[in-house]
């Protein structure tokens, strides 16, 4: 695990800054095309707020769609900061440094496009203070705070102010380097976000308390966020096949395992954008792809238990959601080609040490897994609602609108475009960490063999 | 006594941990310097004091006080307007609990932010002396002390061959 090249402070600086003083081939293009597509999104979701929700393919039985599916997606993704930054921070594991702030980011990212997801959907974006602020807007009446639709906006929002406050502690000695390197306007600018920071043995030493005091913080929020954005589908009376009550542990490993793998992804695009081949090494890939066995398979076997639970009731609804999932086009096309993207391709293939260690692969089964996660969610949302009640009469199905497909596209462009622009202004690997890797490795002599070390930070 | 600060500038760590034993030798102790580094070295590896502080106080504090707010909020906007919703009794405990347990969660991270803030002395409007050779590996003496004393300071730091010794109030040179 410590196939590192020995740098200097000088060249960690110079490698870590390249992406904000440096634009790769065709950055710009991509920052334009992708904002085209953000632009695209904006204007459909301005066009639908005007004419209205019929705009989308929602429906009565199927309120639910496209929109909530992406909004569990990005809160889904969202988790990979916290497994990544505070686990792996809490265990000191050492291949953690180049992952943390690019997982991060990813969560902060994520959560803010998770969180126009329900907005857009209701149509009326600015009603929905009228639901979750705790304000009396009219007549003495504050929200109704005993449903899961208020509670998990305040999950949520507890969330992105915990990751924003986290990642901008762990920022300041990067943002005193970029300080350091600055002149001007943007000197001036990371001087004020820099708070002063000058590096003294008092400050390093509460930066490492920080870290793992937050992350000890975080931890029980990030579990608490995906079991109650799992509630507000377990704790709908109306619809049957919501009742598992595995369902708040079976969201939170899904989101570890896409939100993981979408770290691996972004990772390698940074790697191959920034060339920061001593950074993000290929042991880095393994570790995580290590990582993504287990997570994977622990949520494979949640799946399996919320199908066999569902079928072992034998309740009407829930039999008639299986048969359509199982054996009705396009659903049972979807079932297969999310089991396959999310666990059947991804897993075996990471069994091999080429394909984890190999940067193409890890890219394709990265991405797959979270075209099957993106399934995943579409398939507990749309066919359980579209087989909402036992009376065959109720039933519905439902089919995206252009508008919900652009607004969709939209967000992925967003994410991407957000985690490209953040990289022009901050590093995406912590310089500190890379630094300090540097000073807490060496080789000691065992025997007649020089072996890689690495020394416990205190 | 007005206190004035002096950095010494060093290009290895071993050269700035010899640097404090021969600012010992010259009579300033433990209390009078401190270490600026642009890596988080293990502490007391330039023999540097070892620092107190009280942030593990915040969290505790910060969770007690979101708690309050969060039951606060929850049991007031609905006693405020007692109508019953979905056959839940005024006051469902278990129905208040997940806005009380983010809130008390929410009340630790942003106090905990604040300690940490408030612990390392930060926001700090004045950055001298200090030179931005620091964050590319240099190693940074922070001698502290009276104001006569501040010459047998810079002496000691010469003699521990700085390769820079920047007095309080000079600017420091931005690239």
């Amino acid at each position: 695990m410590q196939e590192r090249v020995k740098l200097t402070d000088a060249e960690i600086n110079r490698d870590l800054l390249r992406s904000t003083v440096e634009s790769p081939r065709g950055y710009w293009i991509i920052i334009g095309a992708l904002a085209f597509v953000v632009l695209c999104g904006v204007v459909s979701a301005g066009f639908m707020f005007n004419r209205g929700l019929g705009l989308t393919g929602l429906n009565r039985p199927v309120m639910w769609g496209f929109f909530i599916t992406n909004f569990v997606f990005w809160i889904g993704i969202s988790h990979a900061g916290v497994m990544l930054s505070a686990i792996l921070r809490l265990t000191q594991a050492e291949w953690r440094r180049p992952a943390t702030r690019a997982a991060e980011i990813l969560t902060l990212f994520s959560l803010m496009t998770a969180m126009l997801m329900p907005l857009i959907h209701a149509g009326r974006p600015w009603r929905v203070f009228y639901w979750v602020f705790p304000y009396d807007w009219a007549r003495g009446i504050f929200p109704n705070i005993r449903t899961p639709l208020v509670w998990d906006p305040a999950a949520v929002f507890t969330y992105l102010t915990s990751t924003i406050l986290f990642v901008y502690i762990a920022l300041i000695p990067d943002i005193a380097v970029l300080r350091d390197r600055t002149t001007g306007v943007r000197h001036a600018i990371y001087s004020v976000l820099s708070l002063g920071w000058r590096g003294t043995s008092r400050q390093w030493r509460l930066q490492l308390i920080a870290g793992i005091l937050l992350s000890a913080i975080i931890l029980p929020i990030f579990v608490s966020v995906h079991s109650i954005v799992s509630w507000d589908f377990g704790m709908a009376i109306a619809v049957e096949a919501w009742h598992s009550t595995i369902f708040a542990p079976y969201f939170v490993i899904g989101a570890v395992h896409s939100g993981v793998s979408g770290v691996v992804t972004v990772m390698i695009l940074l790697r191959y954008m920034f060339r920061w081949e001593n950074y993000i090494r290929l042991e880095h890939l393994d570790a995580l792809a290590k990582l993504l066995i287990v997570v994977a398979t622990t949520w494979l076997f949640f799946f399996m238990l919320e199908f066999v639970f569902g079928l072992y009731a034998r309740e009407a609804p829930e039999l008639a959601l299986r048969e359509l999932q199982t054996s009705q086009m396009p659903w049972a096309g979807l079932a297969i080609t999310f089991l396959i993207t999310a666990y059947l391709f991804p897993v075996p293939m990471w069994m091999f040490r080429n394909v984890r260690r190999s940067v193409k692969w890890m890219l394709i089964t990265t991405i797959s897994v979270n075209i099957g996660m993106w399934l995943e969610r579409f398939l507990i949302i749309v066919p359980s609602l579209a087989r909402k009640q036992g009376f065959t009469f109720t039933w519905g199905t439902y089919a995206p609108s252009p508008i919900e497909i652009i607004i969709v596209t939209a967000s992925f462009c967003m994410v991407l475009m957000l985690v490209l622009l953040f990289a022009k202004a901050f590093p995406l690997i912590p310089i500190a960490d890379a630094k300090e890797a540097m000073i807490l490795a060496d080789h000691i002599q065992i025997g007649k063999k020089k072996v890689p070390a690495v020394m416990r930070e205190e | 006594m007005a206190k004035k600060e002096i950095l010494g500038i060093f290009d290895s760590a071993e050269a700035a941990a010899d640097a404090t034993d021969t600012l010992a030798e010259s009579g300033l102790n433990q209390e009078n310097f401190d270490v600026l580094t642009g890596t988080p070295y293990p502490p007391g590896a330039f023999g540097e004091r070892e620092e107190k502080h009280h942030v593990y106080v915040f969290p505790i504090v910060g969770a007690l006080m979101g708690f309050t707010i969060a039951l606060l909020l929850t049991a007031g906007t609905q006693l405020a307007f007692p109508l019953v919703t979905g056959g839940k009794p005024i006051l469902a405990i278990p129905a208040m609990m997940p806005i009380m347990y983010e809130g008390t969660l929410l009340g630790a991270v942003i106090f905990t932010i604040v300690g940490i803030l408030f612990e390392s002395r930060l926001p700090r409007p004045r950055l001298s002396p200090y030179d931005p050779r620091i964050t590319e590996g240099f190693i940074g003496i922070l001698v502290t002390c009276e104001e006569e004393k501040i010459e047998v300071a810079e002496q000691a730091l010469r003699k521990a061959n700085a390769e820079d010794v920047i007095h309080q109030g000079s600017r420091a040179a931005w690239r």
